[in-house]
C-alpha cells in the first residue's frame, strides 16, 4: 500500500459516494454537488495514474495531469450551465425539484 | 508505514469525512460550504500526488468558483428547500442506491489495485521533445504544444457553455446585465477588501501566468484569479456587470480562441501542420496564446458564475 | 546553527498547531456565532503566523520567505473581512431562538 494506491482507493470511494448522493438527494442542486463529487473522484484516479508514471526526474506523467486540468475547467462550465438551468426552472415553475408537475399547468413567463 | 503515508492516510480520511458530510447534511447551504472545504482538501491531495498544476486549478475552480456558484444558487432556492426535502426517498431506494454506489466503488477499487506494474507512462516521450517548446514545465508543454488541440477545443467549449447559459435569459432581459445590482456601503469592509485585494490579485495572476512556463502555473489558474477579483469588485458594488450585448465584452470573450486559431492556421504554411510552431518561435507564440487566453478565460468564468442576464441594460 | 534552526521550526510549528487546536476547541465549545468567530480569528491567525515563522528557516531563498509572509498577510486580510461580514449578519439576526 503506497500513497498513489491510497489516493486511488479514495477516488473510488468518492465516485461511489457521489453516485449515492446523486440518486438519493431530491434537490437538483445537491444532485449537481454529488455529480461534482463523482467528477473529482474520477480526476483523482487520473492523478493516481499520472503519479505512477513518474520517470526521468518528473514527479508524474504530465499527460494525465494536463487532461485533469482541462477536465476540471470543463466540469466547472457544465456545472455552471446545470445551475443556470435549475435556477431558470425555479423561476418558471416556482418548484425546486424534478418531481413531475401537474400536466395542465401552462409554464409561467 | 512511514510518516508520509500516515499523513496521506489522515488526509484521505478527512476528505472522505467531508465528502460524506456534504452528501448527507440536511441544509443545502451547509452542503455548499462543505464542497468548498472538500475542494481545498482535494487540492492538498493533488500536491501529495506531485501534480501542483492540478492542485492550483482544483483549489481555484473547485474550491473557489464552483462553491461561489453553489452558494449563490442555494440562497436563491432557499424558499423551496423544505418542500424539496420532503421528497427524500424511503429506506428501500436508499439501500439500492447505496448498493449501486458501493458496487461501482468496489469495481474501481479493484481496478486501482490491479494497475499494471511497471506503470506505462508517456513521460519519456515528453522529456524527449520538450526542448522544442522552450518550456520547462512539462504540463504546460503538453497543454499548449503536444495536446494543443485539446486546449483549443476546451476554450471553445467554455464559450459554448456561456452561450448556453445566456440562452436561458428571459426575452425581456436579452442584452441586459447579469446578476442583481449589488448595493454595498462604500465605506464598509467588503468595499475595502474589493479595493485592496484586486491589485494584489492581478499581480499574482500575471505572475502565475508568466511563471507557468517553467514552474507550476499557467493560464487557467491565472484566469480564475482574475475572474475572482472581478467578481469581488462586482459583489462589493464597486463596478457593475457589463451588459452582454456590448461588443467589447464579446470581443474579449473570443479573443483567446481567435488568437489560438490564428496561430494554429499560421502553422500550416510556416511549420507544416495545424497548430505546429515554427523552429525557435515556439515559446513566444505559446506566451501570446496564454496571455490572450487568460483574459478570455477570466471573463468567461466570471460570466458563467454570474449567470444569465436578470435585468435590462438601463437598470 | 542548523540544529538551532530546526529546534526553532519544531517549537514554532508546534505552538502554531496548539493555537489551531485551541481555536477549533473554541469553535466546537463556544455557545454562539460571535464568540466562535472570536476564537477562530484570534487563534487561527496567530497559529498561521507561528507556523509561517517556523517554516521561514527552511525556505530555499529569501524570495520564497517573502512569499510565505505574503500568504500570511493575505490570510489575515481575508479572514478579518470574512469574520467582520459574518459578525454583522449574526448580530443583525440576533441570538438563536
Amino acid at each position: 500500500m503506497n500513497a498513489p494506491t491510497l489516493f486511488g482507493l479514495c477516488g473510488a470511494v468518492l465516485v461511489g459516494l457521489g453516485l449515492y448522493g446523486l440518486v438519493v438527494n431530491p434537490q437538483p442542486l445537491r444532485k449537481i454537488l454529488a455529480f461534482n463529487l463523482v467528477g473529482s473522484g474520477v480526476f483523482l484516479l487520473f492523478g493516481v495514474v499520472a503519479r505512477r508514471g513518474a520517470a526521468l526526474g518528473m514527479g508524474g506523467d504530465p499527460v494525465p495531469q494536463a487532461l485533469v486540468i482541462t477536465g476540471i475547467v470543463v466540469a466547472f462550465s457544465a456545472t455552471a450551465l446545470a445551475v443556470a438551468l435549475v435556477l431558470r426552472l425555479h423561476d418558471l415553475t416556482g418548484a425546486a425539484t424534478l418531481a413531475p408537475a401537474d400536466a395542465d399547468e401552462p409554464p409561467a413567463q | 508505514m512511514n510518516l508520509a503515508l500516515l499523513f496521506d492516510g489522515m488526509l484521505v480520511v478527512l476528505i472522505l469525512a467531508v465528502a460524506v458530510w456534504t452528501v448527507t447534511v440536511r441544509d443545502s447551504f451547509a452542503a455548499g460550504i462543505g464542497y468548498a472545504v472538500y475542494g481545498l482538501l482535494l487540492a492538498l491531495a493533488w500536491v501529495r500526488l506531485a501534480a501542483v498544476d492540478a492542485a492550483l486549478t482544483e483549489a481555484a475552480i473547485g474550491g473557489g468558483l464552483t462553491s461561489v456558484l453553489m452558494i449563490r444558487a442555494t440562497v436563491r432556492l432557499r424558499a423551496g428547500e423544505a418542500a424539496a426535502r420532503a421528497a427524500t426517498p424511503g429506506p428501500l431506494p436508499r439501500l439500492l442506491a447505496a448498493l449501486l454506489g458501493g458496487s461501482v466503488a468496489a469495481g474501481l477499487a479493484l481496478v486501482v489495485l490491479a494497475l499494471p506494474d511497471p506503470a506505462p507512462t508517456l513521460a519519456p516521450q515528453v522529456a524527449e521533445h520538450i526542448a522544442t517548446t522552450g518550456l520547462g514545465n512539462a504540463v504546460t508543454a503538453v497543454l499548449l504544444s503536444f495536446r494543443a488541440i485539446d486546449t483549443l477545443l476546451e476554450a471553445v467549449v467554455l464559450i459554448y457553455a456561456l452561450i448556453a447559459v445566456w440562452t436561458l435569459t428571459p426575452d425581456r432581459f436579452w442584452g441586459g446585465r447579469p446578476g442583481p445590482k449589488y448595493e454595498t456601503d462604500p465605506n464598509g469592509m467588503l468595499a475595502y477588501l474589493a479595493r485592496l485585494l484586486p491589485p494584489i490579485g492581478i499581480v499574482v495572476a500575471v505572475y502565475v501566468l508568466w511563471v507557468g512556463a517553467d514552474l507550476p502555473g499557467g493560464k487557467f489558474q491565472a484566469g480564475t484569479l482574475l475572474a475572482a477579483m472581478w467578481l469581488l469588485a462586482i459583489m462589493a458594488g464597486l463596478t457593475e456587470a457589463p451588459p452582454i450585448s456590448r461588443r467589447w465584452l464579446r470581443g474579449v470573450l473570443v479573443a483567446g480562441t481567435v488568437v489560438f486559431l490564428a496561430i494554429g492556421f499560421a502553422g500550416v504554411p510556416l511549420a507544416g501542420a495545424f497548430l505546429a510552431y515554427p523552429e525557435g518561435f515556439a515559446k513566444p507564440l505559446i506566451v501570446a496564446i496564454e496571455a490572450a487566453s487568460m483574459l478570455s478565460i477570466a471573463f468567461t468564468l466570471a460570466l458563467l458564475v454570474l449567470g444569465p442576464p436578470e435585468r435590462s441594460d438601463q437598470a | 546553527m542548523s540544529q538551532l534552526l530546526d529546534l526553532w521550526t519544531v517549537l514554532a510549528v508546534g505552538a502554531g498547531v496548539f493555537f489551531f487546536f485551541a481555536g477549533t476547541v473554541g469553535l466546537l465549545r463556544f455557545p454562539d456565532t460571535l464568540t466562535r468567530l472570536h476564537a477562530l480569528t484570534k487563534a487561527d491567525n496567530l497559529g498561521l503566523g507561528l507556523i509561517v515563522l517556523g517554516l521561514l528557516p527552511r525556505v530555499g531563498s529569501p524570495l520564497a520567505g517573502l512569499k510565505l509572509i505574503c500568504v500570511w498577510l493575505l490570510v489575515l486580510l481575508a479572514s478579518a473581512t470574512a469574520s467582520q461580514l459574518i459578525a454583522r449578519v449574526a448580530r443583525r439576526a440576533g441570538p438563536p431562538a
